[in-house]
């Protein structure tokens, strides 16, 4: 039980910084078709802004200004390189953010070095704040929650209830159609993609002292903010926060389930061993791979439903 | 607009004629060295060109060997194989006798056979390959090679200092490794030192973990607590054993952490005040060794390093480093030729004391170097601290080269004298 | 379109130039091949046959894959376990013929690959071959009897057993085999793309709904297209095994497809040999480069996007639109506007180059023991003279390169239009 619940706990934080870099990705993806392969790299801009700022002026004002600063990057991508290449295709596009983070990653070990920056927790914010079962929950997850699930909030109602907000749903789903009817597209894409960029680096503040601020970060988490919003699906925001929830949840409860196939093969009789045909892979415990289980579950829902979980469009 | 791209490419394309070869000073003796120098594991290669630097002036300052001087000649091979063997054909091409590799099993295992090959098929253009870092056992057992020789403990000998260091007090343990060839070395060599002197020893958990992707170790702190274990056992490196140890701090779990790369640069930097007395690491040396045991020479060598390169962060690791230097001067003294067949037989079976006056050997049956290594703990307090963190290495204990003659399997094939 | 004897000139030509490569890095005096030069030749030669395999998938069928060093690697790792089966069985098995196994094991396994991924096409496919990049790269370290974890799998290509006679113990007989297998394998890709599965690849690229009108299935078609190109990607790794006597998991790896990404879009994918262009200049840049700079991958970025903007079609792209110019015999008017326009595109690029490498110096690299030097000239980076050289080259050399472009475009408007109406009143 309180393997169980504390797990539960974890999973949640986990999932929500997931969300966090996601949901950007999501309506980038869902409204531009553009794969930003940049996206990751605003995370860790973010923390390295945020960083930076907190030498100078404390992690608060960090918290706000770094993250306007990845959005006004973001709308110079988008303004003076994205805008161009469009013309030439999605592919042109996605290589052009492929390009980027090439060029973003290298520069970052240029400004502050190769080794990662002790950029740590505030201490206004280091404390336990209960225990469970004697494990203690460190009060700065309560705080990303927080700050996740006010995020979440904001979105949903600048979506719902703004009039820019009305227009970006229909263009999520009905591109063309939006275009049609006369709204100024490019101007709202660039809103979009500027707020996309603005959210990671917000999610890179929040998660660059919860982890390590090291120039390799966009390259550990990019690939699995993409699982995560192509299994959430295209043009949904919901899909994208349950998929977030649950590629958290599956990775931290596969580390404590401590079973492999072999054992499911002998309940139903069968034993295999290590040396058996296929048994390095039989009896390979679920812990060792629950790292790679989100790229499994990525492989069978483009199989099997490649729209995602709650894709309103084809991905 | 076209022609921007035109000209990055001209521009691109001169800057290569312009000079493929390295230009180097005449007459000096040259080694090749190849460490990742740009991408992930930049910092590595880095760092120790920053130590070499400086090594190699202090064995120039003592005369260098045979009337000449050592220069260091530097090749990035962005962490893959295929870049180290281009590397080591340039070092041929330009026969340089020695070429040195510190970081990386894999590239290890690629450059020792081709060494071997080489060697073999060009009798008159022979190379030795220092080996300052890669710890895989097998590269001085089941894959050793005449023309290798290994200047760092291998795996299963740090397995033995750790099994070896730990205190009395400590009976329940649990182990994470990193799921590959290093990872999964360190976890057998570990469980089959302490059944050997620590038989009290219960092992109530051991864990393999994907290299390199796990982002939230916290359910496997909870794991760790729910077993009992008083002493976590690790062999990770870089952000796995980062992140480990912070989700271990945040946890409030009493727990020690015994590791083979907590001191790795940019490590103290990342665990901060919170692994005050909590966090030991198998090092082959402490800033804070000499201080500790007295050895006013061995003091100023290594503060003199920080003396020439002010604002550097991170703790002279690599003095070690020294040994090798020692050991290719007297080897080519010796022999009085830069040969490497005979440096090669003048350094195996040769003993030196090191810098810290300890007993060391270059075992010749299997060219492994027998040396004394330290188990250090992070505290407030020390002489010197780490990476200006307030926190240093301090001496936990010392185990002596005598005490890690390990066997080997190793069949040395020799090339006529 | 070029004639039949012009291409026909061109691979003799180009043969030619492969075959004479290795005497033009002769030492006289050691009487000695350049044993780095013949290495990097005979990379770019696999590299070249990577590179069209992976065009077979993104410029000919459209599919974008991020995973096409799986097929690479599984290649190289089946030839490496085939070259230690020959060894130990005695059995024998001529060298030349080795690279048509790792071909056989880039096939099987594009066979089971294939069926999962070309069930989609576009981005859908472009993410089910990423997954599989990340889970076959982590399954590499993991399996120790197929992939050899982190030391990976070593050979020896000496098993004396050759149609020529050859031991293939020196680089220059390995290089002529990779020549060999490099031409045969582009012409066979080339031959491909005259096959109605070449050509039908194309159709479904450019409108798949009406290649089901037509009668044919999009998803066989891909499907085969896949198995094909993982066929002669095989062959590369199969010749990388041969090369450098090891495979290690870093020839599955996401970076090592990357590259084939890199080389195909820089040299062109739209025609056919744009990828041979391509992956003769990464191989040049990632390997000579980097002996120049540690920023090599900051160049290669820059170069990749700013292509990736001003010009899609690549190298081939550029040089094809020149055609129209070429056939109405006026390309001589080119020179002068060009001389005019990479002056101050040199200064600007000079600029840039400098920049970076002094922001390199100054926060990674004067511990790498080197000095900052340009030729013999020693820099010394903490004056501002240098800066502002390299800030003042930059921009000004952006505002006149700017401000020339603008003449270079009119002239070049001016002959295309010629060519059109040309063109135009002979049809």
């Amino acid at each position: 039980m309180e393997v169980f619940l504390v797990s539960l706990l974890n999973g949640l934080v986990y999932g929500m910084l997931l969300f966090m870099l996601a949901s950007g990705l999501t309506l980038i993806f869902s409204m531009m078709g553009v794969l930003n392969f940049a996206h990751a790299s605003a995370f860790m801009l973010g923390a390295y802004f945020a960083y930076s700022i907190s030498l100078i002026a404390g992690f608060w004002v960090a918290l706000f200004v770094a993250p306007i600063l990845c959005g006004l990057f973001g709308a110079a991508i988008e303004r003076f390189g994205l805008r161009r290449v469009h013309r030439n295709g999605h592919v042109a596009e996605l290589l052009f953010t492929f390009g980027l983070a090439m060029v973003i990653e290298k520069v970052v070990q240029m400004s502050w070095g190769l080794l990662p920056v002790p950029y740590r927790i505030p201490t206004g914010l280091d404390f336990p704040l209960f225990s469970v079962y004697g494990t203690q929950f460190p009060a700065y997850r309560a705080f990303m929650l927080l700050i996740s699930a006010l995020m979440f909030l904001v979105i949903w109602l600048a979506l719902t209830r703004t009039r820019v907000g009305l227009v970006i749903q229909a263009s999520l789903t009905h591109p063309e159609m939006a275009r049609a009817l006369g709204h100024d597209v490019p101007k709202m894409f660039t809103l979009v993609f500027a707020s996309g960029m603005a959210l990671a680096g917000l999610a890179g503040v929040i998660g660059g002292n919860y982890q390590t601020t090291s120039p390799s970060m966009a390259v550990t988490m990019g690939p699995i903010v993409f699982v995560v919003v192509v299994f959430g699906g295209l043009g949904s925001l919901l899909g994208c926060f349950i998929a977030s929830l649950l590629m958290g949840l599956i990775q931290t409860f596969a580390v404590v389930l401590d079973y492999s196939a072999a054992d499911l093969l002998a309940l139903v009789g069968l034993t295999v061993t290590k040396s058996s045909p296929l048994g390095e892979l039989l009896t390979m415990p679920l812990p060792r791979i629950g790292a790679l289980l989100p790229y499994i579950l990525l492989v069978l829902i483009l199989w099997f439903r490649p729209r995602g979980l709650m894709g309103t469009r084809d991905t | 607009m076209k022609s921007i791209y035109r000209a990055a490419l001209a521009a691109m394309v001169m800057m290569l004629s312009v000079a493929v070869t390295p230009a180097s000073a005449q007459g000096t003796i040259k080694m090749a060295y190849t460490d990742p120098l740009s991408g992930a594991f930049a910092q590595v290669g880095d760092a120790n060109l920053k130590m070499w630097s400086y090594l190699i002036d202090y064995i120039n300052a003592k005369g260098g060997a045979a009337g000449r001087k050592f220069e260091l000649v530097p090749f990035d091979n962005k962490s893959q194989p295929a870049d180290a063997l281009l590397a080591l054909k340039s070092a041929t091409d330009q026969n340089m006798p020695f070429i040195i590799q510190c970081s990386g099993s894999n590239i290890a295992a690629a450059l020792i056979e081709a060494v071997d090959k080489h060697n073999a098929r060009n009798p008159e253009n022979r190379i030795i390959y220092i080996n300052c870092g890669a710890v895989a056992t097998e590269l001085t057992n089941e894959k050793c090679s005449f023309w290798h020789f290994r200047f760092d403990l291998n795996v299963a000998q740090k397995a033995e200092v750790l099994a070896r260091a730990l205190p009395k007090n400590i009976t329940k343990v649990y182990m994470i490794n990193q799921d590959y060839l290093f990872g999964q070395s360190v976890q057998r060599d570990v469980k089959a030192f302490l059944k050997q002197v620590r038989p009290d020893v219960q092992i109530v958990g051991d864990e393999l973990i994907p290299l390199g992707k796990i982002q939230d170790f916290s359910p496997y702190i909870t794991k760790i607590k729910a077993s009992g274990a008083q002493a976590l056992l690790s062999g990770n490196w870089g952000p796995d054993i980062n992140l480990l140890l912070k989700a271990g701090f945040d946890s409030g779990i009493d727990l020690r952490y015994y590791t083979f790369y907590a001191h790795l640069a940019g490590g103290p930097t990342t665990i901060g005040p919170a692994g005050d007395g909590k966090v030991y690491s198998v090092m082959p040396n402490s800033e804070n060794l000499p201080p500790e045991k007295g050895l006013k020479d061995a003091d100023e060598f290594i503060q003199g390093f920080h003396k020439a390169n002010p604002g550097l962060k991170f703790d002279f690791s690599s003095v070690g480093f020294r040994t090798i230097l020692e050991y290719l001067q007297e080897a080519i003294n010796k022999t009085g030729s830069v040969d490497p067949t005979k440096i090669a037989f003048a350094m195996e079976g040769m003993k030196r004391k090191d810098l810290f006056n300890y007993d060391t050997m270059m075992r010749k049956d299997d060219h492994q170097i027998i040396m004394e290594y330290m188990v250090g703990q992070l505290s407030k307090g020390t002489k010197y601290d780490s990476e200006g963190t307030g926190l240093g290495w301090k001496v936990s204990a010392v185990i002596e080269g005598k005490d890690l003659m390990q066997p080997t399997t190793c069949i040395m094939r020799r090339p006529a004298k | 379109m070029t004639t039949r004897t012009d291409l026909r000139w061109v691979w003799v030509i180009a043969l030619a130039v492969a075959l004479a490569l290795p005497w033009l890095f002769f030492d006289w005096n050691t009487n000695r091949h350049s044993g780095f030069v013949l290495t990097m030749i005979s990379e770019i030669g696999l590299m070249i046959v990577f590179a069209l395999s992976f065009n077979m998938q993104m410029g000919q069928a459209g599919l974008l894959s991020f995973g096409h060093a799986v097929l690479f690697g599984f290649g190289g790792y089946t030839t490496a376990h085939a070259l230690n089966a020959i060894r130990s069985s005695g059995v024998w098995f001529p060298l030349e013929l080795v690279p048509l196994i790792g071909g056989l094991g880039g096939l099987g396994f594009g066979i089971v690959i294939g069926y999962i991924a070309t069930k989609q096409r576009a981005t859908a496919f472009a993410m089910i071959t990423m997954g599989l990049s990340e889970l076959v790269g982590a399954a590499a370290l993991m399996f120790m009897t197929f992939f050899g974890g982190e030391s990976g799998i070593t050979t020896d290509r000496v098993i004396d057993a050759s149609l020529v006679g050859a031991s293939y113990s020196a680089p220059w007989q390995v290089y002529y085999l990779i020549v060999f297998w490099v031409f045969v394998s582009v012409a066979l890709m080339w031959l491909h793309t005259q096959t109605p599965l070449g050509k039908m690849a194309n159709a479904q690229r450019d409108n798949f709904e009406r290649t089901q009108f037509v009668g044919y299935d999009p998803q066989l078609i891909r499907f085969w297209q896949f198995v094909v190109s993982g066929f002669f990607a095989g062959i590369a790794g199969a010749l990388y095994t041969i090369v450098y006597e090891i495979v290690t998991y870093d020839a599955l790896a996401a970076s090592k497809s990357a590259n084939a990404l890199l080389a195909s879009y820089i040299g062109g994918v739209g025609g056919f040999f744009g990828p041979v262009l391509g992956a003769t200049l990464v191989v040049l840049m990632q390997s000579g480069l980097s002996l120049l700079s540690n920023s090599w991958v900051l160049y290669i970025g820059v170069l990749f996007i700013v292509m990736v903007m001003y010009a899609p079609g690549g190298i081939v792209g550029i040089l094809g639109e020149h055609a129209p110019i070429a056939r109405i015999g006026r390309l001589h008017e080119l020179i002068v506007p060009y001389v005019r326009i990479l002056v101050p595109a040199l200064i600007t690029v000079f600029g840039f180059v400098l920049l970076v490498e002094l922001t390199s110096f100054v926060t990674i690299g004067s511990s790498q023991g080197k000095q900052f030097k340009v030729g013999s000239l020693m820099i010394d980076a903490a004056t501002a003279q240098p800066w502002m050289l390299a800030v003042a080259s930059l921009v000004l050399g952006g505002l006149w390169l700017r401000w020339a472009s603008h003449g270079f475009m009119r002239i070049w408007d001016g002959l295309i239009a010629d060519a059109k109406t040309l063109e135009g009143a002979v049809q």
